[in-house]
């Protein structure tokens, strides 16, 4: 292959590697060095985007989208040696990434400056427990080195990994000068479950209920991405009623979030009022979702093939009742924190994300579209229901806190229509289709926009259809860096409405 | 803001009656509260939620006690920023290698007399988790354990029955 000459699209790159047969949708190749880094400049100058980069114990895989043209693809890099050249190192938001990797597998990333642990805090019983030959455990954890800050009048707060609130574990170690934040670093990996090597051997069905419980708040998608991932290994063509039914389930799901962020961020600025209405909101999507579906979550409702639960005539009537009280009351609870003064004097202006920024990590979700950029995987690559169906994606540029709450509350007026549009035209037949007696090895990869942003999912099938390697991607990889970026120069006391408007997912990054 | 407030005035309120408190919960208690802690319960408590390796979906649930439809400060059960001034620990999640130390803290800044309340299918075993390199157990493995709340996660009123039960005082379901 020819690298001396810059590839100028990545569907070029791609086809100079050397293809991986049975990689679907989208083209998998294997590249050299040159390649790799390749790939690696056109991130850092901004052309392409990072979707993931995950690795094997000799091979190393980088996920890529080029927005312009339209194209997904995976490059992978045989390291036999262990090492790669490191991506993070030109490109930020794959540094934690690299250290995650390192931590799991023991794959070097060459040139990566930042080479302390991610997930590994020294006390697995094991280190890099996905490599070939897992280590004995680390050494026992010296205390965690933070970034220094140093300035007359700094002082530090340390804060978790236990929080005030009922919300999940993580430490962040904020400096300040006054009420001002100067740095914010963030520690994670609190939660780490090692759900990838459970799910290394496990069986589809099992495989599937283990990436249902990645996170909890977006189990429909990590399902639906999971089922995705494993229809296109096994080239599985799932019916329509099926996807119709997911498109219900995945929306209820955004609707719920939603309505508990936007509660919730007004909360954080003590307006407790429209707490409560958006907690009424959200208990009736969820009670619905029971009703629907048999579950308020929707745990494993989707499944590989389909869904596992109907919809009966009675939830498609509650389902239109839903949609009319929500019309109803949504309106008025809009106007409401839009006339409050008191409210957006915190929201607005505050924990404000630059777009230049947002695009560079590939920011998905609310995030994202709160700073210009409108990147949705319903859109690209799409996928069904949402193909045949119209629907738009606000994008809003000042990126501050308010943008984020306006984003969801155009969201939930987009997902009220979507769910319209799917009860308009709901076609009957069977809910999923058979696995195949006889399941085959393949590779299957998925995209899909949970209420959080694109959740990506990886997948390898054994010829006995047990999975051999599933990687999970969750949008806060690329969100949780941002809200360093963003409290800087805020006062202390808002972070909460930084923090909440961000809504990252702990337990999704942590894996 | 007016329009919500005056709507709230004449609108009968959401708030659903107390279910009964979970017979189950009531047995595990008898058995695990004893002497001096258990003629202490049946009195208003303070929650401190900890989550000690869960996927985020118990929390959610959690967080709904408090919506209008539950309303859990109504009984008494409050929940609380610090464990100094908690009474009982509601920990989710199987119990990560990772969380273990900040978990044994907790407990151990908690005042007496306390109780741990292990909350979800993970906190009882580890769950879909168990057996992981990443995980020390259910909630057991790490702390004593006064009461399983079971439910991938439990809904609200799993959960709701389940605390009632810990304001019913034993005593008083002993004698029956």
């Amino acid at each position: 292959m020819t690298t001396d000459q810059p590839h100028s699209s990545l569907a070029a790159l791609l086809a100079s590697g050397a293809p991986v047969t049975g990689h679907r949708p989208w083209p998998r190749c294997l590249v050299d060095r040159p390649a790799w880094q390749l790939a690696s400049a056109q991130l850092a100058a901004g052309h392409w985007t990072l979707l993931g980069l995950w690795g094997e114990p000799d091979l190393v895989h980088l996920a890529l989208l080029a927005e312009a043209e339209g194209t997904i693809g995976v490059l992978s890099l045989a390291c036999p040696d262990q090492r790669y050249p490191s991506i993070g190192q030109t490109h930020p938001p794959a540094l934690r990434l690299e250290r995650a990797l390192r931590d799991l597998s023991g794959l070097v990333p060459e040139g990566l400056p930042d080479r302390r642990p991610w997930l590994d805090h020294g006390s697995w019983p094991v280190s890099q427990p996905l490599a070939a030959a897992p280590g004995p455990p680390a050494p026992a954890a010296a205390p965690y080195p933070f970034l220094p800050v140093e300035g007359e009048g700094l002082h530090q707060i340390p804060v978790g990994p236990v929080h005030a609130g009922i919300i999940e574990p993580g430490h962040f170690r904020f400096t300040a000068h006054g009420e001002t934040v100067v740095r914010l670093e963030e520690r994670l990996g609190y939660v780490h479950k090692g759900i990838e090597r459970l799910l290394a051997g496990a069986d589809l069905a099992g495989a599937a209920k283990l990436a249902g419980r990645v996170s909890g708040d977006s189990v429909v998608a990590y399902g639906l991405a999971f089922a995705q991932a494993a229809e296109a290994a096994l080239s599985l063509t799932v019916p329509p009623r099926a996807q119709r039914l997911r498109g219900l389930m995945a929306e209820l799901e955004r609707l719920a979030n939603h309505f508990g962020d936007i509660g919730a961020i007004c909360n954080d600025a003590s307006f407790a009022l429209m707490h409560a209405h958006c907690g009424m909101l959200r208990e009736r999507v969820l009670r619905l979702a029971e009703t629907c579906f048999g579950h308020r979550l929707m745990r494993d409702c989707v499944v590989p093939g389909g869904v596992a639960a109907d919809l009966k005539g009675t939830g498609v009537q509650a389902l239109r009742a839903l949609l009319a009280e929500i019309e109803a009351r949504f309106g008025p609870l809009i106007e409401l924190y839009d006339n409050t003064a008191s409210l957006l004097d915190r929201t607005v202006g505050t924990g404000i994300l630059k777009p230049a920024l947002a695009r560079l990590y590939g920011a998905g979700g609310y995030v994202g579209r709160a700073s210009g950029r409108g990147f949705d995987a319903r859109k690209l690559p799409g996928y069904p229901p949402y193909d045949g169906l119209s629907f738009d994606v606000p994008v809003l540029d000042a990126g501050d806190v308010n943008a984020r709450v306006w984003i969801r509350i155009r969201e939930v007026q987009a997902s009220l229509g979507l769910i319209e549009q799917l009860l308009a035209e709901l076609p009957v037949g069977p809910i999923a289709a058979p696995l195949p007696a006889a399941l085959a090895a393949g590779e299957g990869m998925a995209l899909v926009e949970g209420f959080r942003g694109d959740v990506l999912v990886w997948l390898r099938l054994g010829a006995d259809g047990r999975v051999l390697r599933c990687h999970l991607r969750d949008p806060s990889w690329f969100q949780w860096p941002l809200l360093e970026a963003v409290i800087e120069g805020n006062i202390v006391a808002d972070f909460p409405l930084c923090n909440k408007s961000f809504n990252c997912s702990y337990s999704g990054h942590d894996l | 803001m007016r329009k919500h407030l005056l709507e709230s005035l004449i609108t009968p309120p959401v708030t659903e009656p107390a279910p009964a408190p979970d017979e189950a919960a009531l047995a595990e208690l008898a058995r695990t509260v004893d002497g001096a802690a258990r003629r202490r319960l049946g009195r208003s408590l303070a929650i401190r939620q900890v989550d000690a390796g869960s996927c985020n979906g118990c929390e959610l649930e959690i967080h709904a006690l408090s919506n209008p439809f539950y309303d859990l400060e109504r009984f008494g059960l409050r929940f609380v920023a610090s464990p100094r001034h908690a009474d009982v620990l509601l920990v989710t999640g199987p119990v990560t290698w990772n969380m273990k130390a900040a978990l044994e803290r907790t407990y151990a800044a908690t005042p007496e007399p306390k109780w741990v309340v292990a909350v979800g299918d993970c906190a009882r075993d580890g769950g879909c988790f168990a057996g992981s390199y990443a995980i020390a157990g259910g909630v057991a493995a790490v702390l004593p354990v006064h009461l399983h709340i079971c439910g991938c996660p439990p809904s609200p009123t799993q959960l709701l029955r389940a605390l009632l039960a810990l304001l019913t005082h034993p005593a008083h379901k002993l004698a029956q």
